[in-house]
């Protein structure tokens, strides 16, 4: 048990946990601190001076965010000077910022934007030079934007600290001060995996996605296209925080409504392709595990994580299930089986994916995907992007009665939603690959060893006679772990499931933003998933192969998992990549 | 390897062969020419100098004369500065051609060359340094050594003492003994906040952990500061004694320096006096076959004077840029890859020695109350002795400045002394008599920083020079924290804007809210300090500001955009040279009438004024 | 390795020396930056690159490093590098004027080097001659008690060479 110690917050007698922050033992006392660069578990540097307190005995002001409490102490976090103090900080701040708000696309979540107003600030009263402006549009997921940048390096914490990348750092010093990538690169040329939780860290709009929604709206407009969308299983459980609802409302039915509203053709289901990547995965591992070939196969869904490998272990590359991601596979049977179905020209058809992600937007430009020179998939929304889209298309999302997907696409299994959390896909996979292996029923379908937001979860699982040992990494950090454990050859599963993003895909970089200060006291990720093994629970068909959808798939068109056939469609291949183009 | 008793040997020998260095009647027949080799001199041809001599005196087959480099005399103004020693004969501004009349006349004929003497305030020739009044209200503690020895050579450190403070540490005192006397003698931080020596000794001491470092902070940054550079270049091994001393009384066996690459005399001097000391056994292991060991090693900073505040000088050492860390946790428990490390600057650890072989009560005798000791400051600016001074604490500014500096010239008035540097004040004339020490400084709305003392004539504009501070500021801060990375430059734009002619009504005020809030939210001791030039400036020379912002004039005319062009036509000559040079024709007239500047189209580029013979413009 | 900055040399001997002396932890990058930049005169992109393979760490940080210190350069200096010292004792003595000077002189500002990469223009902080202040330096020459007509005089001998 830690200690608890007692202090004084302006007036009140708080008692806390040992090692607790200034700033969070007044949160715990309902006293509220202003903060802007403090990011929970990510970023608590004291630079922005906006959590600043008096604490007695210390010199000035001190940074609420990273001074720890002690017994006795007596804090003050809102006297007149400290007020005042605060104010002209945030006018220096606001005073290098471009104020642009109405055309931000982060108008109303915005956490400076919230200080301005909590502050009452209605003129800028130290004006003077601003940031220089440097816009950075040049990859295919993030935007930078360097003229609303206010250095509270919360994105820079985020890819060098959460996620071991180290894409962007502080550059130049003191006011020519800069998040930069090396020699002022734009991402696309640098090591950079697009995974966005730079995004989801920055409290403005200096980062963002790159928007697809023009490009997605002239396609719906466009009569001789058919367009087809397809959502990913996180999407539905982060969508409804868009329009004011509950962090982990499940909205399937109401999207699936909102999307037809808005014009697609036909609305599928990305857990569909979820499904078959289960089948050829689970397949491609027994394959691997029986012949004794490479292993520990590592999972493939997650594009930034692919990006990562190629560019930092090239010689691991082997050990990558060969299995395009969900959204891939998926458009690639759109663009065959579908189109050959419904006989329509494959050329006619634009997939869209909404994904949690804006490295997907990355993956569906890669030129290896491509069958019969098309891509498996022509544009990618993020949630916030089709949260855009509904918006301008003045749908009363929340009140909109419930929808399904669209046949003979759209079902899917409990086992395909759970994709959308770290150790779903793994758990997914088991499901299938246990049956498959036993030809027995699952009895039990939780592997709890695989749930959770524990960095790094390994288990041992029998399969009949068999003990098979997987591991699941979440957040790049962790994945370079286990990386080094297979290079090291210290690696004792044989099966890993890697996601980019800490958490998951419900914590991909393209879900809604959510600000810090909610972040300090909810866990975005975990309510998101808990949605998702809600959804899993609910379902009638919880394992991949019982698909009726996937069933029929094989037997019409694709034969078996591993045939020819999915290879053709379904697998890829990947290569080693210069971190730096430059 | 050398044994303690060689060294003592060493001592001793050495001693009695160098006794002409600072013995007048010294027993001896030979001569030691010492020529200053420090930045100041070298930069006006020293080491030709030295060259010259030793050439000539083998081509004349001269015995008995010794050529000697040494560090800083002080007395930079007249540098390049040779002194012919035991009779102490003090030559200012030699030339490396003189050097063939010095060894002819001086040295063959025994007789002075009195064309290269020096003169002093009252315009007397002087013959001998110490008869100069720059000496004589100095007492040189931190600068016992420089000037007197060859810095790259260990046995003339030796000779003076050298080494025998870390002798009788190691062997007749405890760690407690070493810290207690540190901490009676009242020694307090020489970087600038005064904290007191011993005490930060003592909480590093006491942290908790094995490993533990000892750091010098050599990144002397304070722009118009020398006197760091100055030690390590005249006395280095006085500094490596010094951190043993600090690393056997804290439990350290790893030393750091810091040190500013732009200094690389300094470097070098600093290098080779670390390999002698290897060599002799005095750095390394089991030294003097003690169980203490201890290894230093040279880091070389790369232009940031932010890594002058401590824990951006630890970031920087680590391999970072420079930015602070929070504090507490004090570098005492957490400093280089978080292990206790003992942090002080170059002009603290020159004291050490002195102090542990005289005693704390011969130290603390010295100095006001709260201020022990003595403090180098690096003279500069509209002063005659522009040079390096050490004065006991509570030294009145205006004996520095008239007694020692020799006041003002060009028969100008005193307008203001600048201390501390970018974190200190402008101090006026009313204050002079302050007595030199860190409170009373600090009350007066300045402080001791490092060292820094700038004097300013009347031509000086106080407002300018507040901006010429904040452009420093600006250009070091490290950008960290906001009120110091944006606050400090709209500052300096507010103040660009005055001295532009752009000023307005309520721009004091701004200036005056920008800085409280810096000052109290900054992260550290940079941004803490940095409106205090502007601060202080306000404080004395509020007339000034007014009359920039409200008359948009500058009484001394350096704000170019304030100036006004006139011809003063007392002086004036009408020869018309200014009317030639004008590139818009702005002057017109003739030599009957005289000639005037016509104001709405000069662009008071002062071409006129430069050209013309008699002042007039 | 390849490399797509156009350069010949990335397996530099020079640099692989300076690398070797420095064991592949992090904490050597300056180190190995004063070496490099006092050798190659700036840090070329592919040497960074290499540094940063070497040690470990993102360019970016590397980068964030190289231009967080003013002594590191990104671009070559001329062959004659001015250095004009803004130490407050010379800034006393009039040093703006004499930088003014020179940047009128070479039609550069500071930081920048002249086209044909002959002369760059660099405001120092003190450099310790504050007995000759104001002080400008040329390359190792140091030249003391200046005034705007000296550079004037000073800088044709160099442009005229």
């Amino acid at each position: 048990m830690a200690e608890t110690i007692k202090l004084t917050i302006d007036g009140k007698e708080v008692e806390v946990k040992e090692g607790t922050s200034v700033l969070a033992a007044a949160r715990e006392a309902n006293i509220d601190i202003p903060t802007l660069c403090f990011l929970k578990e990510i970023n608590a540097a004291g630079d922005c001076r906006m959590c600043i307190v008096e604490i007695e005995g210390r010199r000035g002001f001190v940074p609420s965010c990273i001074t720890k409490v002690e017994e006795d102490m007596v804090v003050r976090t809102n006297t007149p000077e400290i007020n005042e103090a605060r104010r002209v900080i945030l006018d220096l701040i606001l005073s290098t910022h471009n104020r642009e708000c109405l055309t931000c696309v982060r108008n109303g979540n915005c956490e400076l934007q919230t200080l301005a107003r909590q502050f009452g600030i209605q003129e800028i009263e130290f004006e003077g030079e601003k940031i220089e402006a440097k816009i950075d549009d040049l990859s295919p997921s993030i935007v930078r934007d360097t003229s609303k940048c206010i250095m509270c390096k919360r994105c820079v914490a985020a890819c060098k600290n959460v996620q071991n990348i180290g894409a962007i750092d502080v550059a130049g010093r003191g006011f020519e001060s800069r998040i930069a990538a090396t020699n002022d690169e734009s991402l696309n040329n640098v090591n950079c995996v697009f995974c966005g939780q730079c995004i989801e860290a920055c409290p403005v709009g200096a980062l963002k996605e790159k928007d697809d929604t023009k490009l997605v709206w002239r396609k719906i407009n466009d009569k001789d296209t058919v367009v087809l969308v397809q959502t990913a299983p996180a999407v539905r459980v982060a969508l409804g925080e868009e329009f004011g609802m509950p962090i982990g409302t499940n909205v399937e039915g109401k999207m699936v409504a909102v999307l037809r509203k808005i014009g697609f053709d036909k609305v599928f289901d990305t857990n569909t392709g979820a499904d078959l990547t289960i089948m050829e995965e689970a397949n491609e591992f027994i394959e691997r595990f029986t012949q004794n070939k490479t292993l520990p196969m590592i999972t493939s869904c997650s594009p930034g994580w692919i990006k990562f490998i190629e560019m930092n272990y090239p010689e691991l590359l082997g050990h990558l299930s060969t299995c395009k991601s969900p959204q891939e596979m998926f458009g690639a049977i759109l663009k065959s089986y579908y189109a050959e179905k419904e006989k329509i020209d494959p050329k006619k058809i634009f997939v869209v994916s909404v994904m949690p992600c804006v490295a997907k937007k990355f993956e569906r430009s890669r030129e290896e995907l491509k069958n019969n020179e098309l891509d498996n998939v022509d544009a990618v929304l993020t949630t916030r992007e089709l949260a855009r889209m509904i918006k301008q298309a003045n749908i009363d999302f929340v009140n909109l009665p419930d929808e399904k997907f669209d046949s003979p696409m759209g079902d899917a299994t409990g086992a395909a939603v759970i994709f959308g959390t770290t150790g779903g896909v793994m758990e997914a996979a088991l499901r299938t690959a246990v049956e498959t292996i036993t030809g027995e029923e699952l009895k039990k379908l939780y592997f709890e060893d695989v749930r959770g937001t524990k960095g790094i979860k390994k288990a041992a699982i029998k399969i009949g006679e068999i003990e098979v040992k997987v591991a699941v990494a979440h957040g790049l950090a962790n994945a370079r772990k286990i990386l080094e454990e297979i290079k090291q050859g210290k690696a004792d599963y044989q099966f890993v499931e890697i996601m980019a993003c800490p958490g998951g895909c419900v914590n991909g970089g393209g879900q809604p933003i959510v600000s810090s200060k909610i972040r300090s006291e909810v866990d975005v990720k975990t309510l998101r998933a808990k949605a998702l093994y809600s959804i899993d629970e609910a379902k009638t068909i919880r394992k991949s192969h019982e698909n009726p959808v996937i069933k029929r798939l094989y037997e019409e068109y694709l034969e078996k998992p591993g045939s020819h056939k999915a290879h053709e469609l379904l697998h890829t291949t990947y290569g080693e990549r210069d971190k730096y183009s430059i | 390897m050398k044994s303690l008793e060689e060294i003592r040997k060493i001592r001793e020998e050495k001693r009695k062969e160098l006794d002409l260095r600072v013995n007048l009647n010294a027993n001896t027949r030979e001569k030691h020419i010492l020529v200053c080799h420090g930045t100041g001199c070298t930069s006006s041809k020293s080491p030709k100098i030295i060259e010259n001599f030793r050439n000539i005196l083998s081509e004349k087959n001269i015995e008995n004369v010794r050529v000697i480099q040494t560090g800083c005399f002080g007395l930079c103004a007249k540098g390049p500065i040779v002194i012919i020693r035991p009779e102490d004969t003090f030559y200012a501004m030699v030339r490396p051609e003189d050097c063939e009349e010095i060894i002819n006349t001086h040295i063959v004929e025994g007789k002075i060359v009195e064309r290269l003497l020096c003169k002093d305030i009252d315009n007397s020739v002087v013959q001998r340094l110490d008869e100069l009044t720059f000496y004589k209200k100095q007492k040189r503690i931190a600068l016992q050594n420089c000037g007197i020895i060859d810095p790259e050579n260990i046995d003339e450190y030796i000779a003076f003492d050298g080494y025998k403070a870390l002798e009788k540490v190691l062997f007749e005192m405890s760690q407690d003994d070493v810290i207690n006397e540190i901490t009676e003698s009242g020694l307090r931080g020489r970087g600038g906040a005064g904290f007191s020596t011993g005490k930060k000794w003592f909480f590093t001491k006491i942290a908790e952990g094995k490993q533990k470092y000892v750091v010098c902070n050599a990144d002397e940054g304070d722009p118009g500061a020398f006197m760091d550079r100055s030690i390590l270049e005249g006395d280095p091994h006085s500094i490596i004694e010094a951190m043993m001393i600090a690393g056997y009384a804290v439990g350290a066996n790893k030393g750091y320096i810091y040190v500013r690459a732009e200094y690389p005399i300094a470097v070098h001097r600093f290098q080779t006096a670390i390999d002698q000391a290897k060599e002799y056994g005095i750095l390394g292991e089991n030294i003097f076959g003690t169980e203490f060991s201890f290894d230093l090693e040279i880091r070389l900073g790369a232009g940031a004077f932010v890594c002058g505040e401590e824990t951006a000088l630890l970031e920087s050492i680590e391999g970072r840029s420079g930015r602070p860390r929070l504090k507490p946790p004090f570098p005492a428990n957490s400093g280089l890859w978080g292990k206790p490390t003992l942090i002080n600057n170059v002009e603290t650890y020159a004291n050490i020695t002195k102090i542990i072989l005289n005693g704390a009560k011969w130290y603390n005798s010295i100095g006001t109350e709260n201020s022990k000791g003595t403090k180098v400051f690096a003279l500069g600016g509209n002063v005659v002795n522009v040079g390096l001074v050490e004065v006991p604490m509570g030294t009145t500014l205006r004996e520095i400045v008239y007694d020692i500096g020799g006041g003002i010239p060009e028969g100008r008035k005193f307008k203001a002394a600048q201390t501390g540097g970018p974190s200190g004040g402008c101090i006026p004339e009313e204050h002079l008599d302050t007595p030199i020490d860190y409170e009373s400084l600090m009350q007066i709305g300045s402080m001791m920083g490092s060292g820094g003392l700038i004097v300013m004539d009347d031509s000086k504009c106080m407002v300018n020079l507040a901006k010429f501070y904040l452009g420093f500021t600006v250009d070091e801060s490290c950008g960290k924290c906001n009120p110091c990375r944006i606050g400090t430059k709209r500052m300096l734009e507010i103040l660009e804007r005055i001295t532009e002619g752009e000023g307005e009504t309520g721009n004091i005020e701004k200036l005056e809210t920008l800085a409280e809030t810096i000052k109290k939210a900054s992260v550290c001791g940079l941004g803490q300090t940095a409106p205090n030039p502007v601060l202080s400036t306000i404080k004395y020379f509020r007339d000034e500001y007014v009359a920039h912002i409200e008359d948009k004039k500058c009484v001394t005319n350096e704000c170019k955009a304030l100036a006004k062009m006139e011809i003063n036509s007392e002086k004036c000559k009408r020869c018309g040279l200014c009317a030639k040079n004008c590139p818009v024709g702005a002057i017109t007239g003739d030599r009957e009438n005289g000639y005037v500047i016509d104001t709405e189209k000069c662009i008071k580029c002062g071409l006129c004024a430069s050209k013309c013979h008699f002042g007039a413009i | 390795m390849n490399c797509k900055c156009g350069c010949e040399n990335y397996k530099d001997e020079k640099l692989e020396n300076i690398l070797q002396k420095y064991n592949q932890d992090k904490g050597n990058l300056i180190q190995i930056l004063n070496e490099v930049q006092v050798q190659y005169g700036y840090i070329p992109k592919y040497v960074q690159k290499r540094i940063s393979e070497y040690l470990d760490m993102p360019m970016a940080e590397v980068y964030g490093v190289i231009t967080f210190y003013a002594r590191f350069t990104l671009k070559p200096k001329g062959r004659y590098n001015i250095a004009v010292c803004l130490g407050t004792a010379c800034f006393v003595k009039g040093s703006e004027k004499i930088l003014d000077k020179v940047k009128e002189k070479l039609g550069i500002d500071v930081g920048e080097t002249t086209e044909d990469g002959k002369f760059s223009i660099e405001a120092t902080r003190c450099i310790g001659a504050c007995g000759l202040a104001p002080v400008f330096t040329i390359n190792d020459e140091v030249y003391g008690k200046a005034t705007p007509e000296m550079v004037d005089k000073i800088l044709d001998k160099y442009i005229n060479e």
